[in-house]
């Protein structure tokens, strides 16, 4: 075979596993939970299974928008193997939850406001008797008409009590009046993107007789889950314990509830265990989406290319309920304006509700959607200007030191012109023309080789690293030596990035011995924060290296005691050594691994890590809301078929600030799969809204990009540390799937010439 | 489930029809119990016969989780009855050996890995793992028929299986590890 499937700008050391000498921060070692993995025996959450276990499932609104007359369970609870049948009456603690605003209702009360709402749970002892007791529930519905048009929602009057406006932002920075020589406008729109994760929504939930319960789910933040279930359940937070199942893929898409609450009722009504697992069409309207966005920008410039002024005016649907809406509407102001120096900015974002699927957090979100508009907007001012949008950029980067819009210094990393320089360095690919699978249209067979056009394009982007506007999200993490091995206790959602992998390698490095991470759960470890904002690496990292360090102090201690000598006669180095100092002493030539100083005796330290402190957003969009900022740079190449309108996107590459890199080979792993994600938003990926309905909920018809879809991805990682980043490391999640989408939308632009302002790319846009 | 008129269950399906059947599974024959006939055989191996290696992430056999191998021909087994693989030899990824040892070995099963999995742990073609398992079946059936597959080739072969994680970067690269080292082990 040749080498030319797919191959990266990073060269990763080869893999070791197990031997902790090649298991450090900074190698590449294998994952803990790999060999489970690729064996089939990891315990997904939807593989769990518990004696005596009952199917859980739930009903659900057909309607948009209806007022609900009455629910008939009876004819359900008729069926023989159906244990119960709960809805809104059953819920004995509060009626509604929601990650930032208490809005959504566990089981809808009156009237239901989205297609697919819930309105009633059932137990039963096969999932077929489950399904087909779903059919027997009588639901009287009165439909009203929906409110679907985001544009509409402030002047209709409201279909929920907190009203129609889930939050609006302006940001105002620099001179409003300021005007530049050469001014260039567009109205951008991005469609609703689902994350797609593989594993479905599952939990098995196991009561403990005496009124509690146990969940085993698939979730990012098992401690913000833990919370929400409690207060629905009116349980004190010790009865209710989350325990993390194996979690297929999140990308956004688990910080909500899903089937948590429902099936902690089923299993405390029932006195028996209770699976919950959705199927892909119920996935659909299971999980919140990418917010949908229109947005309008001004850009204002001198004649040679300086920014002058950005006006932007964002709009969000967020749909039924308020998820996390709050915090993209933010983030799509705070990074309207990209990764540039911008004087003087109006910016203006609202975040809506209507009777469309419930939006919220999905990678890279607010930051993804507004970078199609101002990058689509700097290709559009160096045509103006005549100048290469390369050049535009690069003369406008944004560098350490520069304030952003929202009044904030950036005093970390901030290299974006590397990143430029970085992603157009790579050699573009040639023509191949060596099958048919390397046409747009792939096994259609259907392009004409000379009615194919190449198009090159280029964007840049930028996000927040960990959460903002002085929302504290501490992690907390243990680890105790034990007879030469670490053992890691961190309530951290292992989603799949491989945070199990960091955490045992942070641990090797300080110790100097092998390390495990022990299961997640709720219960003995405070919170870790979510698995989200691209911040696990950086925050529980920091409390599994702080908790180590303390650890290894106690190691020194308790051998100077030993030894008769005082402490500071021994030294800790960076990779899990003690030594005698520098001054020899009373000491002399001591040299081994913490792990050996320890001996025999048990050593066990916690720590909590904190980010520097932020805050909210005052007066005209004003604040130090963020802790660090992450950039990247992307340059697409494109082949599109003119007769059909379709692309094939052929390589995207990369330059993408980093920090620096803590296992190589799981970084490219994140650029690679953002990257297929970026482009899947550019050409494929939209969830279709008709009248409130979605109309493509399975992957025969929400199409995520395959293998033979997916580009060659080659990456460049720009190491530059971040100063108060625990080694230096900023998280990798995001970036790939910020500017990906926007480089692949100039680059079918610049194949075709139409001027594409929405994604994703349909072929009837192109021709 | 919609409107103001009660809507009939669907009748239960009769007892009667339940079946009982050998399935032929990893080299072992398996006494299918209390199965329904519109059971996949998705469902009866995993439900049934405690079998989870193969996932269920779509039910239509758009995704490829649930890979394996039916008589030697790659299938989506949430496709697929159950009652319809009697007599055949099935193969879940619980069922793949290393060369050398034979099939349903159990001193092997479990203990050692493949090359096709060895190599994807080690190239990073796993994260969270759900499309893993059908990935290595699909790997193994493309190798097994094709051992040295070019690019597009290896491309047509799995955009059968989704993974929404990797972007498939290091699952080529996996695939070009075990080609590698099979050829110069010949």
């Amino acid at each position: 075979m040749t080498p030319a499937l797919a191959s990266t700008g990073v060269q990763a050391p080869p893999a070791r596993g197990g031997a902790a000498a090649g298991a450090r921060v900074g190698d590449s070692p294998i994952r803990p939970d790999g060999t489970p993995k690729v064996q089939g025996r990891f315990a997904f959450a939807s593989d769990l299974e518990a004696d005596s276990m009952l199917w859980g499932r739930t009903l659900r609104s057909p309607h948009p928008y209806a007022r609900v007359r009455s629910v008939d369970v009876g004819p359900a609870l008729a069926i023989a193997g159906v244990s119960c049948v709960l809805s809104a009456d059953d819920v004995p603690g509060a009626s509604t939850y929601g990650l930032m605003a208490l809005d959504q209702p566990v089981f809808a009360r009156g009237v239901v406001r989205y297609t697919g709402e819930p309105i009633a749970a059932l137990a039963a002892d096969h999932p077929d008797t489950a399904r087909r007791a779903l059919a027997a529930i009588v639901v009287d519905y009165e439909p009203l008409e929906p409110l679907v048009d985001p544009a509409r929602s402030a002047e209709t009057p409201p279909i929920h009590p907190d009203g129609n406006v889930f939050r609006h932002i302006r940001i105002e920075h620099g001179d409003p009046a300021a005007t530049g020589e050469v001014v260039v406008e567009g109205v951008y729109e991005v469609g609703m993107q689902d994350q797609a994760f593989l594993g479905p929504e599952s939990g098995l939930a196991v009561p403990d007789g005496e009124g509690g319960v146990d969940l085993w789910v698939a979730t990012q933040w098992l401690h913000e889950d833990r919370d929400q279930v409690a207060a629905c359940l009116g349980l004190p937070h010790e009865q209710v314990r989350l325990h993390l199942g194996g979690v297929g893929g999140a990308f956004g898409g688990r910080e909500d509830l899903s089937m948590q609450v429902h099936a902690c009722l089923l299993a405390l009504h029932t006195g028996r265990p209770v699976k919950m697992s959705y199927l892909r069409d119920e996935s659909f309207v299971g999980h919140v989406h990418r917010h949908p966005a229109r947005m309008r920008y001004r850009h204002h410039a001198t004649a040679a290319g300086d920014l002058v002024k950005i006006e932007a005016e964002v709009l969000l649907d967020g749909g039924a309920y308020a998820s996390s809406s709050s915090a993209v509407v933010s983030n799509a102001a705070r990074f309207a304006c990209g990764p540039y120096r911008v004087p003087n900015a109006v910016v203006d974002a609202t975040v809506v509700r209507t009777n469309n699927p419930p939006c919220g957090a999905m990678r890279g979100f607010g930051a993804v959607q507004v970078c199609f508009g101002h990058e689509s907007q700097m290709d559009k001012l160096a045509a103006r200007l005549a100048m290469d949008p390369v050049e535009l950029r690069l003369r406008n980067a944004l560098a350490t030191g520069d304030v952003l819009p929202t009044g904030q210094r950036v005093t970390g990393a901030a290299p974006v012109a590397e990143c430029i320089r970085a992603a157009v360095a790579h050699p573009l690919p040639t023509t191949s023309n060596d099958g048919w699978l390397d046409h747009p249209g792939g096994a259609g067979r259907t392009a004409e080789p000379p009615r194919v056009r190449r198009g090159v394009g280029v964007a840049a982007g930028l996000k927040n690293v960990m959460y903002s506007e002085g929302f504290e999200d501490d992690s907390e993490a243990r680890v105790r030596l034990s007879g030469g091995v670490a053992s890691v206790t961190c309530a951290v959602a292992e989603v799949g990035q491989g945070f199990v992998t960091i955490a045992s390698q942070i641990a090797r490095t300080v110790l100097g011995c092998d390390a495990v991470v022990e299961p997640a759960g709720t219960v003995g470890i405070d919170s870790a924060g979510s698995s989200s904002a691209s911040r696990q690496t950086w925050m529980s990292g920091g409390a599994v290296l702080q908790a180590a360090r303390q650890v290894a102090g106690q190691v020194r201690s308790a051998l100077a005691e030993r030894l008769g000598v005082v402490p500071e006669s021994l030294t800790l180095t960076d990779d899990g050594w003690i030594v005698g100092a520098a001054d020899g002493g009373a000491v002399g030539a001591l040299n081994m691994t913490v792990a050996e100083a320890a001996g025999d005796r048990v050593f066990e330290s916690t720590a909590v890590h904190r980010h520097r402190r932020t805050y909210p957003l005052g007066e005209g969009g004003q604040g130090d809301a963020d802790v660090s900022f992450v950039f990247a740079a992307h340059r697409a190449v494109v082949d599109v078929d003119t007769d059909l309108g379709l692309v094939r996107v052929v390589q995207v590459t990369t330059g993408q600030d980093v920090g620096r890199m803590l296992h190589p080979t799981q970084v490219i792993g994140q650029i690679e799969g953002g990257i297929a994600q970026g482009v899947g938003l550019a050409v494929m990926e939209e969830i279709v809204v008709e009248d409130g309905l979605v109309r493509n909920p399975s992957f025969t018809d929400y199409l995520i990009p395959t293998v033979a879809d997916t580009p060659e991805v080659l990456a460049t990682c720009i190491e530059e540390p971040e100063p108060e980043a625990p080694f230096g490391a900023k998280g990798a999640g995001e970036p790939p799937t910020i500017s990906s989408t926007a480089a692949v939308a100039a680059a079918i632009r610049s194949a075709t010439g139409v001027d594409v302002t929405r994604v994703p790319v349909r072929p009837w846009d192109l021709i | 489930m919609t409107g103001t008129t009660p809507t009939p269950a669907t009748p239960a399906p009769d007892a009667d029809a339940e079946a009982v059947y050998q399935l032929t599974v990893n080299g072992t024959a398996h006494r299918v119990e209390g199965t329904r006939p519109t059971d996949s055989l998705l469902h009866v191996l995993r439900d049934r016969l405690g079998l989870p290696g193969a996932k269920n992430a779509c039910e239509q056999g758009e995704c490829g989780s649930c890979s394996v191998l039916v008589d030697e021909v790659l299938v989506c087994a949430c496709l697929e009855l159950a009652e319809a693989a009697v007599g055949c030899e099935i193969t879940t990824v619980e069922g793949l050996t290393p060369v050398g040892a034979e099939p349903g070995d159990a001193a092997l099963t479990g203990t050692v890995l493949t090359d096709v999995q060895q190599a994807m742990i080690e190239a990073g073609g796993v994260q969270c793992g759900f499309c893993t398992p059908g990935f290595v079946v699909a790997i193994h059936d493309l190798l097994d028929r094709v051992p040295d597959p070019g690019p597009l080739e290896v491309r047509e072969a799995l955009a059968g299986n989704l993974c929404r994680c990797t972007g498939y970067g290091r699952i080529l690269a996996a695939i070009e590890q075990v080609v590698t080292v099979r050829e110069n082990g010949r």
